[in-house]
Order: structure tokens, then sequence, then C-alpha cells
């Protein structure tokens, strides 16, 4: 497995709910087969995009919605 | 008790009658204005049959998905004191149990940041604190953890696992449920606090088949105590019932769903390989008839509410399961997170697990999680009779 750090899955995760605020709700399992998609699945797996989410929620740069499900996206400010 | 903002003879008439009234207990907390204006506002949703509560949003503590509902009122200028009513779903004890202090620091907390509203408690097990703005969401969170409390689930994660008092108070509990509730909640707490799934997942532990918490219709995973072995008979007991007045033959026996008992005035005789584990005989002589001592639980997967689409009830996956309290209960969790794993994957959003093994059908199921399907996952013999067997199945007979 290539190594993807986990801070740069979270760099990629964020860019990902950036390009598509405000216009399609991202579920987490969204996110996470975006990742596989764009990194293979050789270098990304679901345990390491949980810990990018995690990474990322914890920092505050993105977090949860709710809209009927669960959504990540990005805070109001 | 001080007089609400406005006349309220709609939900006053729920003050009338001899049993609690929610109307009655909000109405002591009226000098609150959140309070008074919950009050207010849900008389003229009465006027109007309307509901004027918006739902959802972005509120929530810091690193959690869950535990707090988003709560506004569409009538916020008229209204101003519900503006943000929201509501913090608290993880409960296992089976409720509680210190008096532990429900005193609890009420303190919520009077000195939120309306003092509480329902106790929510359908899936939680502590239900009703109405706090925005502001307060943090202060409470510090609050409850800073005395060892934490937030319970909501939107799309594993939700807070609820137990029947199990052993604490049960002589029939098959497991001691509520180890292993607590010892499923703190396993999953990153399921349960970060949504990752399509929609809800819910435990619940009942600890014999009389199921008290409703497992089997309200949860995607019923943990029902059951046993193996034969039912425990103290026949002078049962003699006994019978002096007392109890027919044990119309009222014990014939009522038996697969008639597997028979009382020939001196000895109760049971057919154990054909008991359904119905609990019907047990309920009716509790001082004579025992579950048996070689005890565990059944797995069930795939109840719901009807919210979305209809109402389900739970199928047997695990037809008995040890449920010592030693073995961390991996065999359920290692069922658990297959089941996650293909859900999560393939399940469509809000869609419950009962309804995506509906839509991908149960063998395909079964097969991706590996599982060997067996004969008790068949609620009834088949009756259709185009059955296609597999080649190797003829090729096996020959």
């Amino acid at each position: 497995m290539a190594e993807v750090t986990i801070q740069q899955l979270a760099d990629a995760m964020y860019d990902l709910v950036k390009s598509t605020h405000g216009k399609k709700n991202l579920k987490p399992m969204d996110v996470t087969k975006a990742m596989i998609d764009q990194f293979g699945e050789d270098s990304v797996d679901k345990a390491l995009c949980k810990k990018a989410l995690r990474e990322l929620i914890d920092t505050g740069r993105c977090i949860y919605k709710y809209a009927g499900g669960s959504f990540v996206t990005l805070p109001e400010n | 008790m001080t007089e609400t903002k406005r006349k309220t003879p709609l939900i006053d008439e729920l003050e009338k009658g001899p049993w609690p009234s929610f109307v009655k207990e909000m109405k002591k907390e009226a000098h609150k204005p959140i309070t008074r204006d919950a009050i207010s506002q849900l008389e003229r949703s009465y006027e109007e049959h309307i509901s004027h509560w918006k739902h959802g949003g972005l509120v929530g503590v810091m690193g959690y998905g869950g535990g707090v509902i988003g709560r506004y009122s569409d009538l916020a200028a008229e209204f101003p004191g519900v503006a943000e009513f929201h509501t913090f779903r608290v993880n409960q004890p296992s089976a409720w149990f509680y210190t008096s202090d532990a429900l005193r620091t609890l009420c303190d907390i919520w009077d000195k940041h939120g309306s003092g509203i509480t329902n106790m408690h929510g359908s899936t097990g939680d502590i239900v604190f009703l109405g706090g703005t925005t502001e307060a969401i943090e202060p409470i969170f510090a609050d409850l953890t800073a005395n060892g409390w934490d937030l319970g689930g909501s939107g799309s994660n594993m939700r807070t696992p609820s137990c029947c008092v199990g052993p604490a108070r049960c002589e029939w509990a098959c497991y001691d449920t509520l180890n292993a509730c607590y010892n499923i909640t703190q396993s999953f707490q990153d399921e349960l606090h970060r949504p990752f799934f399509p929609y809800k997942y819910k435990f619940k532990f009942a600890g014999c088949p009389n199921d008290c918490v409703a497992s089997i219709a309200r949860s995607d995973c019923s943990v029902i105590g059951t046993w193996k072995d034969d039912i425990q008979v103290n026949n002078a007991k049962v003699k006994d019932y019978e002096k007392q007045g109890l027919d044990l033959n119309a009222d014990v026996c014939d009522r038996c769903p697969t008639r597997c008992m028979s009382w020939d005035g001196k000895t109760l005789a049971i057919d154990n390989s054909n008991c359904v584990k119905c609990m019907h005989c047990i309920n009716m002589m509790p001082k004579a008839l025992k579950p048996g001592k070689e005890r565990g639980a059944t797995i069930l997967i795939g109840s719901k509410a009807p919210i979305v689409g209809g109402a389900l009830l739970s199928s047997v996956f695990v037809p008995f399961l040890e449920m010592d309290p030693e073995s961390e209960y991996s065999d359920l969790k290692e069922l658990t997170e297959a089941i996650w794993e293909l859900w999560g994957e393939h399940g469509k959003s809000r869609e419950r697990v009962g309804e995506f093994i509906q839509r991908v059908g149960l063998s395909n199921f079964l097969e991706e999680i590996g599982l060997e399907p067996v004969p008790e996952m068949v609620m009834h013999p088949r009756t259709n009779p185009y059955i296609f067997f597999d080649d190797e199945i003829f090729e096996k007979a020959e």
C-alpha cells in the first residue's frame, strides 16, 4: 500500500466537501468511496478514511449535519 | 403556578383526569420564557392542527455527529423563547438504574442550562432533555461529561443501546443484559458518536423471550435471552397452582402454541424439543417452572418502527449464542461488523438494515456476511411448490 497519510486524506476530503458545498449532500460513506476512487484501493481503505474523517471533524474543519440522514459539511462560518 | 403568556384552553383539557399530565408538569416550569413559549406554541399547534417545529440542521458538539437534535420554531417572532429548542439525548445507564444523587445532578445541569423539561426516557432509551439553545450546547456537554455522563446517539449512527433489568431484578434473565449492553456501548463508541451508516442502527438486549424491551419490534439487532436444554419443572409447585384454582389443561397446556405439554394430575410432561420458548407456561406458573440451565441468546436482525417504510419484525440470524461476559461478546461484535460493512457500503440513504435485507434477499445477505443458513431462520415451511434446487443437490442425492 502506497503511503497516504491521514492528513493528506483529510485535506483531500476537505477539498471534496468544499467543492460540493451547497450543491450536494455527502454522506460519510460517499466521501470514503470518493477517496478510495481518488487514491486507489491499494493506497486507501475504509479504516484509514474513518481516521481521516475523524481528524477532519475533530479539528472543526468539517461538521456533521442532519437532514433526514447524516451528512458531512462545512461549518456555517 | 405561574400564568402562561396566553390562554391555553385546548391543552388545558390534558390536565383533566386521574393520570399524570405533561401539560401540568410543563406549567410548573412556565416561569422560564423558553418553557412558557413552548406551552403557548403547543396551544397554537392544537388550534391549527399543525406542528410548528422545524427539525435537523447543524447543531452538535465538537467531534460528535449525534446526541443533539436541532429543533427550531417556525414562529420565532411570535414565540422567541423557543426560536431554538434543541433536544439532547443523554446515554442512560444500563436498564435505567440511577442513584437519587445521579438524578439530582442531571436535573441541576438541565435547570442551569435549559428549559428544565425532561423526557424519562425516549423510545430508544435515552434520557431526553427538551429545549436548549445553540449557545448552551457545549456548556451542557461540558457539565455532563464532567459528571460522568455522555451524549447518546442520533442521526445515521448506532443508537444508544438499551436493555431490560435482566439479572438485576429478574430470575428469568438468560444472560447478563446489563453487562452486554454496557460492553457493546463502550466497544462501539465511534459508531455511536460518528455517523457512518446509511441510517440508524439499534441494539436492544432482552433477558428472556418475554422481551420486556420489545427488541423484536424496535431494534435492528435484537438480542433475546433463551435456553437450550429443558424447562426446569417442580411438579409439587405445579400441583399447588392447581389447588389454588389454576386449570392446568385449559390455561396452560391448551394455550401452548405447539401443544408440547400435558398434565395428568401429578406430572407436567414437556416435549422440550418442540418448545418454542414462548414463556406462556413459565409466566403462568413462575414458582413451578423456570427457563433451562443452558442459557444464552438468540440474535435477530432487521426490525424497525414505521417511519420511512412500514414496520418490520426481526428475523432469527443466530439461534443460540453463548453470552459469557468473559468472551467480551466477540461473536456478536464480529457479526455486527460484518453486517455494518455490507449494509454501510451498499445500503441506500435512510434504508434500515431490515429493508436492505428485503431488497437484496436474505440468502444473498447471508452469503455476503458469511453466515450459514439454518432451519431456525425459516418462519414456517414453504408452501410455494416452485422450488429450484441447485444442481449439486441433485448430484449428491444420486
